[in-house]
């Protein structure tokens, strides 16, 4: 079987500054034209879908899929209603929709897709589908977070988005919509002077983002653990972006990475990256837990990293 | 002009199921019943409700969560749709609220005054969470009382439980002032569940009464401990070991809702009303009350 059709990933904050008050701060206007850049980029390139995963929308009934056509809606964030609201009218792949759950479903998850009107679509997947597909040109799907998911739900949900954009023969561009440190100030703060919330968040974005650079994503997989004691607020059970994406688009460390830009986003850590699977860099980098499916003796971890 | 004051407390559980189950007109989907414990609770608390003189509801909600201080509704009127993001197959709400902003406006300035960060919601296209919806539902299915909506700040998550207990004492303690000052009769709605571990697969028909039980036994007997409490009057100790029932049972309670409304009646000494407990989708959910007259107090259950 061929492998499936990922032409590249985008890494992008789930904040709506970028999408309402672009001008409000430098950094802000920085994130705006990075996702500017990577609009374009989806616009020259022969995309026919655009997958969504967003940590904003949380599910507990195993793993929702947008499924209605043409979801509108005028949308308000809950803490940054003042920003102003954000109408939207999406055009989903239904066909997709259909094809991801049912890969799911047939890997051991509970799925179902979601179809009605008025459905509550989160800030993170309005903003990034906005900012990255104003015009619908190409259809979309997004998918749930589920809050109790742990590292092996994530990675087959991963993979059965694989499956399902190999059987659909689809050329997907994949979007995950995740902060990177995710703590905000609790106050309201002048624009202006939005920075990392501490030392110790900034550091550990840089470390994270010096990975991306590097298109070391399937070692920022195996680093999500740490990546959620040390920078990410418990909301949920663990960070999950990075084990979906690796599933998703490979897990592997080639690729080629671009860090567009880095800012704060109320504190938090606003990244807006893109990675290409590469085949240029076979072999250089390694990674110590490599997913096997069928065990064929050691290796030599520097044997491993081609598609 | 008198002083106002807080003429019931209520801790409202909000699973959209129990809507749901009671078909009305608002709500797009259509069962077949379930989960009475909770729903026949719900309609004699209304009941009650009829009976006493009120002038607003306010309610403490976790499904509109904010990070950045608390908020308030502040705009006179919301009319739109509310689908459950978790649970669409079952929630899709047709709503038409109305706001007592003066009340709204009162608490976030007096919030506002001792230190809590504060902001007024006044984006008309702002959606009314479900959590907002089911609890006022199910207590005045008349919706003829005008309420304030109080956003969760989720300092729980930020920090700790005890720093939730904390600051939702010190809101509750504001609002209590508010509420004193405006010249109101107010209810209060804490809105959640207790135990809040949820399965992660529903059945085909979301009210097959025979596949509903709670997650496990230790969210159960956690549970049950908290009622014996609220009936033997000691809500102040339930609120001292709050953080403790909340980490052990990962409680709805974590929001801060009956943190702040306990606090904002000061701590009850007396017996709460006891109304009904059930699970729903593994949840544990009890509607009991606070009624500070003694002569009207009830033992219910
Ligand atoms: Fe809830």
């Amino acid at each position: 079987m061929t492998e499936p059709d990922i032409l590249f990933g985008v890494y992008c904050p789930p904040h709506p500054q970028p999408l309402l008050s672009p001008e409000a701060s430098e950094g802000y206007g920085k994130l705006r034209d990075a996702y500017d850049t990577c609009r374009k980029r989806i616009e020259d390139s022969d995309a026919d879908l655009i997958l969504v995963y967003s940590t904003t929308w949380p599910s507990i009934i195993g793993h929702q899929i947008q499924a209605h056509p043409e979801p509108e809606w005028v949308h308000v964030d809950d803490d940054f209603h003042y920003l102003g609201s954000m109408p939207y009218k999406f055009r989903m792949d239904v066909e997709f929709a259909q094809s991801f759950r049912d890969a799911a479903e047939s890997r051991g998850l509970q799925s179902r897709t979601v179809a009605y009107d008025g459905f509550p679509i989160d800030t993170g997947s309005v903003v990034a589908l906005k900012l990255l597909n104003p015009e619908n040109r190409i259809p979309a799907c997004i998918v749930s977070s589920n809050m109790y998911a742990n590292r092996a739900e994530t990675i087959v949900l991963g993979k059965s988005a694989r499956d399902a954009i190999q059987q659909q023969g689809k050329k997907a561009v994949v979007v995950v919509v995740s902060s990177l440190s995710n703590r905000m100030f609790t106050e309201h703060i002048d624009p202006a002077e939005d920075r990392i919330h501490s030392a110790k968040d900034d550091e550990w974005n840089r470390k994270i983002l010096e990975f991306f650079g590097d298109g070391r994503l399937e070692d920022l997989s195996q680093l999500s653990r740490e990546i959620h004691g040390q920078i990410r607020v418990q909301k949920v059970v663990a960070y999950k972006p990075a084990w979906w994406m690796s599933a998703t688009m490979g897990q592997h460390n080639n690729y080629t990475g671009e860090v567009l830009a880095y800012e704060a986003l109320h504190g938090s850590g606003g990244a807006v990256v893109m990675l290409t699977p590469s085949s240029e860099t076979v072999g250089d980098k390694e990674f110590d837990e490599d997913d096997v499916e069928h065990y064929h003796g050691d290796r030599g971890v520097l044997d491993k990293g081609a598609l | 002009m008198a002083k106002g004051e807080i003429v019931l407390g209520c801790l409202a559980p909000h699973p959209p199921h129990v809507v749901y189950a009671e078909n009305p007109e608002q709500n797009e989907a259509f069962s077949e019943g379930g989960w009475e414990t909770l729903r026949w609770g719900y309609n004699r608390l209304a009941r009650k409700l009829k009976t006493i003189d009120y002038d607003a509801m306010v309610i403490f909600t976790p499904h509109w969560q904010t990070y950045i201080g608390t908020h308030f509704l502040g705009l006179p009127e919301f009319k739109s749709k509310s689908v459950d993001p978790v649970f669409p197959n079952i929630f899709r709400f047709n709503y038409d609220i109305s706001v007592d902003v003066e009340l709204a406006e009162k608490m976030c300035a007096v919030a506002g005054e001792t230190g809590i960060i504060t902001k007024m919601m006044r984006n008309p296209d702002f959606r009314i969470d479900y959590g907002t919806i089911t609890s006022c539902h199910m207590l005045n299915p008349e919706w003829d009382k005008p309420l304030v909506t109080i956003s969760s700040n989720r300092n729980a998550h930020y920090y700790s439980p005890e720093v939730m207990n904390e600051q939702a004492g010190a809101l509750g303690k504001a609002c209590a002032k508010a509420i004193e000052d405006s010249g109101k009769k107010v209810v209060l709605i804490s809105s959640h569940s207790l135990s809040h571990r949820h399965f992660v697969t529903e059945s085909p028909l979301p009210e097959d009464m025979s596949r509903e039980h709670i997650y496990n036994h230790s969210q159960y007997v956690w549970d049950m401990k908290l009622v014996d409490m609220m009936r033997g009057g000691k809500m102040r100790e339930v609120i001292d070991i709050m953080p403790e029932y909340t980490e052990q049972t990962i409680a709805e309670t974590e929001a801060g809702g009956l943190t702040w409304m306990m606090s904002a009646m000061g701590y009850p000494d007396y017996p709460a009303e006891i109304y009904g407990y059930q699970s729903v989708i593994g949840t544990g959910n009890l509607i009991a009350a606070w009624d500070p007259m003694e002569a009207t107090r009830e033992i219910v259950l």
